[in-house]
C-alpha cells in the first residue's frame, strides 16, 4: 500500500541493471535522444513495439502528430500528458482501433498495419482501455475469456474452463468477484478489474494500460503492479498511463511526455524529478496537490440515519455540515458509491432516513433530491454521467433544462451561455460545443460531468471520484473550486479511492468497510495509516 | 469561421438535410413530368393519404427517439373507428362521440404505457401483442360490417376545402399538430429528456429525468392520437369498420425511419420526418398516377427504407477514407 505513494527513492533497483549508457547524458540531450533513438537503442537492446512519427487527426483536431517512441521488451514505459494530450488516440493506434493518417508502427523491427483489434491482437498486443467497454449480459467470466473462449470437444464454450480461469486471474489480483456474476452493475473500478483481468488471460507480449488505476484505491493498485511487474520480468513490454505521479515513479522505468498532440521528451524515469514531468507536460511551474482552506462549519445539511439496503450496505449514519467537505473512503466495493446513489435517490433503500436541512427526503427520486438542493457526480461517467451522443452543451445544460427555459420554451442562447461559463471554469479543452462529448478526451468528459452538477448550484455537493482521470493541473484547479465553494457554505461529500486527494482535501473521514462505517476520523486523526487501518480490518495489522 | 463552416457542412451532409432535399426534388420533377401531379384535386387527394401517417408518426418520432416502438397504433385506429359506429348506432351525438373515441384511444394507449412502464416489459413485444388485441376487439365491438350514415356536415369538412378552394381542411389540423409536436420535441426541456432517454437511459435516470413516466406519457398521446386518426378516417371515407387502416404501422414507421430517426434511439428530428412522410406519400402517389402496380409501389417503399439506413453509413465511411487519403498524400509530399 505504501508502494503506490513512494517516492523515486524508496524503488527496488531495477533500473540499476539497466545497460551502462541509459544513464550516458540522457538529461543533458534530450532532443537528440527523442529525435533517434533507435540508433541509440538497437545495438543491445531491439524495441519489441515502435511508434515511429505517427499522426492522427479527427476533422480538424489534431489528436497526435508526428509522435516516436520504442517500448522495450522487459521495461515498463509511461505515457503522460494533460487531458486532450494525445494517449488514448495513441494507445487506440497500438490496439488497431484507429489507424494512424501517417507514420508507422513497427513490431519487433517490421512495419505493421493494423486493420483492426485482431490484427493487434494477434501481434500479441493487449490492450486495457481507459473506459471500460464489457458486455453487460454476459458474465464476468464470458467478458474476460471473450475473444478466445475455451471449447469443449463437443465444441461447445466450455463454461467449466472459463469460470476456473477467471478464478484464477481473480486469484492473482487478489479481486473477490464472481466469475458467473453477469457485469451489469458492477461498479467503475470492478469493471476495471475485470478489464485487466481480460488483458492478462491473453500472454500478452506487449500489454498496453489507459489509466486502470483512475478508480482503484491504493490496495488495488499494488496488486495490480505486483502483477505487472511479474509480467515484466518474464520479458513482456509495458505501457501505462497515469495521472498520477507517483504511480510512475513506482511502476516505470522510462516515460514519454507529451502535449498537445506532439512529442515532448523520452526519458529514464530516475533521471526526473516530478516536478520535472509536470513542467515539461505543462509547460509551466505548478503545484500539485491544493489543500482544503479550513472554514468554520455551518448548520447541518445533511444527515443520513441508520440508512440499511439488504446485502449492500448497513446502519450508515453521518452527518455533513455546510462548509465541510466529508470524504468517504474504503477500499474498492465498500459500498460508499452505492450510499451515496441511495441518498441521491437514484437507488433505492430499505430502511433508515434522508434529511436535507431538516426536512425528511423523498426515497428513491433523484428529482426530489435536486429540487432540495442535491447534486451527485457519479463515479462513471460512461454510463451515469453523460449521454454520450449528445453535445457538450445539451449534456451541462440536462439537469438545468428546466430552470433555464422561458415560458416552458429553450432557446439556444441562454444554454449556450450556461454551457460556455461552466466548461471554462473547469478548463475544458474542447472544439465546439455542440460536438459529441463522446469525441472529448476521458479527464475532459470528466470536466464536463462536473460542470453539469456544478452549474446546478447545489447546496450538497456529492462527488464520486470526482478526479477521475483528470490531469495535475486541473485536479488542482478543481481542489481549488470545491475549497471556494465550501467557504460559501456548500456542502460536500466526497467518495474517493485516492488517499492524498482525501487527506488533503477532507474535514471529517468516514471510512466504509464492507457496508458498514468502520471509523470516523477528524481531520487531525486522518492519516495514510490510521485510513488504510479501518478501511482493511485485520489485514493490515498481520 | 471555419467553425461554423464545419458545422453547416455537417448539416448539410447530415440525413435529415438530405431528405428535405430529396423530398422537394421529387415534388418538383413529378409537378413537371407526372400528368395531372401538380392540380389542386391531386393535392387534396395527397394530403387526405397523408393525413393518418403524418399525424400518428408525430408521436410514433417521439416514442422511437426514447428507444422504444409503438405497433399498436393501427389497431388502435381501427378500434376507435369501430366503437365510433356502435356509439353512433346506440343513438349518441356526434360531438359526444368524438371526443370518447379519443379517450379510448388514450385508453389503450395507458393500457400499452402501463405494460412497458409499469411492468417493464419489452415495447415491441407489448405492441405487437396489442396490435393482435385491439383489432380483435374492433371485430368484436362491429364484427364485418360497416356504419355508414355520419352526418354530412362532418365528412364533408374532413375531405372538403378552405372556402372551395386549394387548400384542403385538414391541412390546418395537420399544421397545428405538427408545430406543437415539433416545439414540444425541439425546444422544450421534456422534448431534451427524450433524447437523453434514448441514446442512455441511466444517465437520464441519474440527471433527475422521470424516464419511466415520460415514456408512459407518449404511449397515452400516441393512443389518443390514433384514436383522433380512428375518427378522421371514418369520417373521410364515411364508413367505420373494424379493418380500417390495417397495417398502417408499418408506413408509419417506415417513413419515421426514412426522416432519419435512428430505430436505436436518441437521434432524429420532427422535420425530417414530415419530409420522410411526404416523400412516401408523393412518391406513391406520382407512381400510381402512372399506373404503376401496387406490388411495384411497395418496391419502391422498401428500396427507399434500406437506403435510408444505408446512405448514412456508407457517406461517413467515405469521408472519412478521403479525409486519410488526403493527409497521406499531403505527408508524402512533405
Ligand atoms: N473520436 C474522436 N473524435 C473527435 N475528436 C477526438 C476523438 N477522439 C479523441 N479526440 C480528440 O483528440 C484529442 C486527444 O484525445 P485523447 O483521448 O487522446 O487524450 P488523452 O491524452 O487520452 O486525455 P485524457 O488524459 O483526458 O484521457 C482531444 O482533443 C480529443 O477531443
Ligand atoms: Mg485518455
Amino acid at each position: 500500500m505504501a508502494e503506490a505513494n513512494a517516492r523515486p527513492e524508496d524503488q527496488p533497483t531495477r533500473r540499476d541493471e539497466q545497460p551502462a549508457e541509459a544513464g550516458d547524458g540522457t538529461a543533458a540531450q534530450p532532443a537528440a535522444r527523442s529525435g533517434d533513438r533507435s540508433g541509440a537503442r538497437s545495438g543491445d537492446r531491439p524495441a519489441r513495439l515502435e511508434v515511429h512519427d505517427v499522426a492522427k487527426s479527427f476533422g480538424a483536431v489534431a489528436a497526435v502528430q508526428g509522435v516516436s517512441f520504442p517500448l522495450y521488451p522487459g521495461e515498463a514505459h509511461a505515457l503522460v500528458g494533460e487531458n486532450g494530450a494525445g494517449k488514448s488516440t495513441i494507445v487506440k493506434m497500438l490496439a488497431g482501433v484507429h489507424r494512424p493518417d501517417t507514420g508507422t508502427l513497427r513490431v519487433d523491427g517490421v512495419d505493421v498495419d493494423f486493420g483492426g483489434p485482431g490484427d493487434a491482437k494477434a501481434a500479441g498486443i493487449a490492450v486495457i482501455y481507459q473506459e471500460p467497454t464489457l458486455f453487460p449480459d454476459l458474465s464476468v467470466a464470458e467478458n474476460i475469456a471473450m475473444g478466445n473462449q475455451p471449447l469443449t470437444k463437443l465444441r461447445q464454450l466450455d463454461r467449466k474452463a472459463m469460470n476456473a480461469n477467471a478464478e484464477r486471474l481473480f486469484r492473482r489480483l487478489g479481486v473477490p468477484l464472481d466469475p458467473a456474476r453477469p457485469a451489469r452493475g458492477l461498479s467503475i473500478a470492478d469493471q476495471q478489474l475485470v478489464e485487466i483481468a481480460k488483458a492478462l488471460s491473453s500472454e500478452a507480449r506487449v500489454l498496453i494500460m489507459d489509466e486502470p488505476t483512475a478508480a482503484l484505491s491504493a490496495v488495488e493498485v499494488e496488486r495490480l503492479f505486483s502483477v505487472v511487474r511479474s509480467l515484466r520480468d518474464e520479458g513482456a513490454a509495458i505501457m501505462f498511463i497515469s495521472h498520477r505521479f507517483e504511480e510512475i515513479t513506482a511502476l516505470c522505468e522510462r516515460v514519454t511526455i507529451m502535449r498537445d498532440g506532439k512529442h515532448v521528451a523520452t526519458e529514464l524515469v530516475a533521471d526526473l524529478s516530478v516536478d520535472d514531468m509536470i513542467r515539461r507536460m505543462v509547460g509551466r511551474d505548478l503545484s500539485a496537490l491544493f489543500p482544503k482552506q479550513d472554514v468554520d462549519p455551518g448548520e447541518v445539511v445533511l444527515e443520513v440515519e441508520g440508512l440499511s439496503r439488504e446485502g449492500v450496505f448497513k446502519d450508515i449514519s453521518f452527518s455533513v455540515r455546510s462548509g465541510e467537505i466529508v470524504a468517504l473512503a474504503g477500499l474498492v466495493g465498500a459500498g460508499r458509491s452505492e450510499v451515496m446513489q441511495a441518498v441521491f435517490g437514484v437507488d433505492p433503500y430499505d430502511t433508515g432516513t434522508v434529511k436535507l436541512h431538516g426536512r425528511r427526503l423523498k426515497k428513491g427520486s433523484p428529482r426530489a433530491a435536486m429540487a432540495a438542493g442535491m447534486a451527485l457526480v457519479p463515479e462513471d461517467r460512461r454510463q451515469q454521467g453523460l449521454v454520450m451522443e449528445l453535445s457538450i452543451e445539451r449534456n451541462v445544460t440536462l439537469p438545468r433544462a428546466r430552470k433555464l427555459a422561458r415560458l416552458g420554451l429553450l432557446f439556444g442562447g441562454s444554454e449556450r451561455a450556461h454551457a460556455h461559463t461552466w466548461t471554462q471554469k473547469l478548463q475544458t479543452k474542447l472544439g465546439r460545443l455542440s460536438d459529441a462529448v463522446g469525441t472529448l478526451s476521458g479527464g475532459n468528459q470528466q470536466k464536463v460531468v462536473l460542470a453539469k452538477w456544478l452549474a446546478t448550484g447545489p447546496k450538497l455537493l456529492i462527488v464520486d471520484e470526482p478526479t477521475r482521470g483528470i490531469d495535475v493541473g486541473t485536479k488542482a484547479e478543481v481542489h481549488r473550486l470545491m475549497s471556494s465553494l465550501a467557504a460559501d457554505g456548500l456542502a460536500v461529500v466526497m467518495v474517493s479511492s485516492e488517499l492524498p486527494e482525501v487527506l488533503g482535501m477532507a474535514d471529517r473521514v468516514v471510512v466504509l468497510r464492507e457496508g458498514r462505517v468502520a471509523a470516523r476520523l477528524e481531520r487531525a486523526e486522518a492519516t495514510e495509516e490510521s485510513v488504510m487501518y479501518a478501511a482493511m480490518g485485520q489485514e493490515v495489522a498481520a | 469561421m471555419s467553425d461554423r463552416v464545419a458545422t453547416l457542412r455537417s448539416r448539410l451532409t447530415s440525413w435529415d438535410s438530405i431528405i428535405v432535399v430529396l423530398t422537394v426534388l421529387v415534388l418538383v420533377v413529378a409537378s413537371f413530368s407526372v400528368d395531372n401531379f401538380g392540380t389542386s384535386r391531386n393535392f387534396t387527394f395527397m394530403v387526405l393519404d397523408l393525413l393518418p401517417i403524418i399525424l400518428i408518426a408525430l408521436p410514433m418520432t417521439m416514442i422511437i427517439v426514447t428507444g422504444e416502438i409503438d405497433l399498436s397504433v393501427a389497431s388502435t385506429l381501427g378500434l376507435t373507428s369501430s366503437m365510433m359506429g356502435w356509439l353512433w348506432n346506440q343513438g349518441l351525438s356526434i360531438e359526444s362521440i368524438i371526443p370518447l373515441c379519443i379517450v379510448i384511444g388514450a385508453v389503450c394507449g395507458v393500457v400499452n404505457g402501463f405494460l412497458i412502464t409499469g411492468l417493464g416489459l419489452p415495447s415491441l413485444a407489448v405492441t405487437i401483442g396489442t396490435l393482435a388485441l385491439y383489432r380483435g376487439l374492433a371485430f368484436v365491438v362491429l364484427g364485418d360490417g360497416a356504419v355508414a350514415d355520419f352526418p354530412f356536415d362532418y365528412t364533408g369538412w374532413v375531405t372538403g376545402t378552405i372556402g372551395g378552394g386549394a387548400v384542403p381542411n385538414v391541412l390546418i389540423l395537420i399544421v397545428a399538430l405538427a408545430l406543437i409536436f415539433g416545439i414540444v420535441q425541439h425546444a422544450t426541456p421534456f422534448g431534451r429528456s427524450l433524447y437523453a432517454i434514448g441514446a442512455n437511459a441511466q444517465a437520464a435516470h441519474f440527471s433527475g429525468i422521470r424516464v419511466a413516466r415520460t415514456k408512459f406519457w407518449l404511449y397515452v398521446v400516441s393512443g389518443a392520437v390514433a384514436g383522433l386518426v380512428g375518427v378522421l378516417w371514418t369520417l373521410r371515407y364515411a364508413s367505420a369498420r373494424a379493418d380500417n387502416g390495417a397495417g398502417l404501422e408499418l408506413a408509419v414507421v417506415a417513413a419515421v425511419l426514412l426522416g432519419g430517426v435512428s430505430i436505436f434511439g436518441g437521434k432524429g428530428s420532427l422535420p425530417g420526418v414530415l419530409a420522410g412522410v411526404v416523400l412516401l406519400t408523393a412518391l406513391q402517389n406520382a407512381l400510381r398516377l402512372e399506373d404503376v402496380s401496387g406490388q411495384a409501389l411497395n418496391i419502391v417503399t422498401g428500396t427507399l427504407l434500406v437506403l435510408s439506413v444505408l446512405l448514412p453509413n456508407v457517406t461517413t465511411a467515405v469521408r472519412g477514407n478521403w479525409q486519410r487519403r488526403k493527409l497521406r498524400q499531403a505527408a508524402a509530399t512533405r
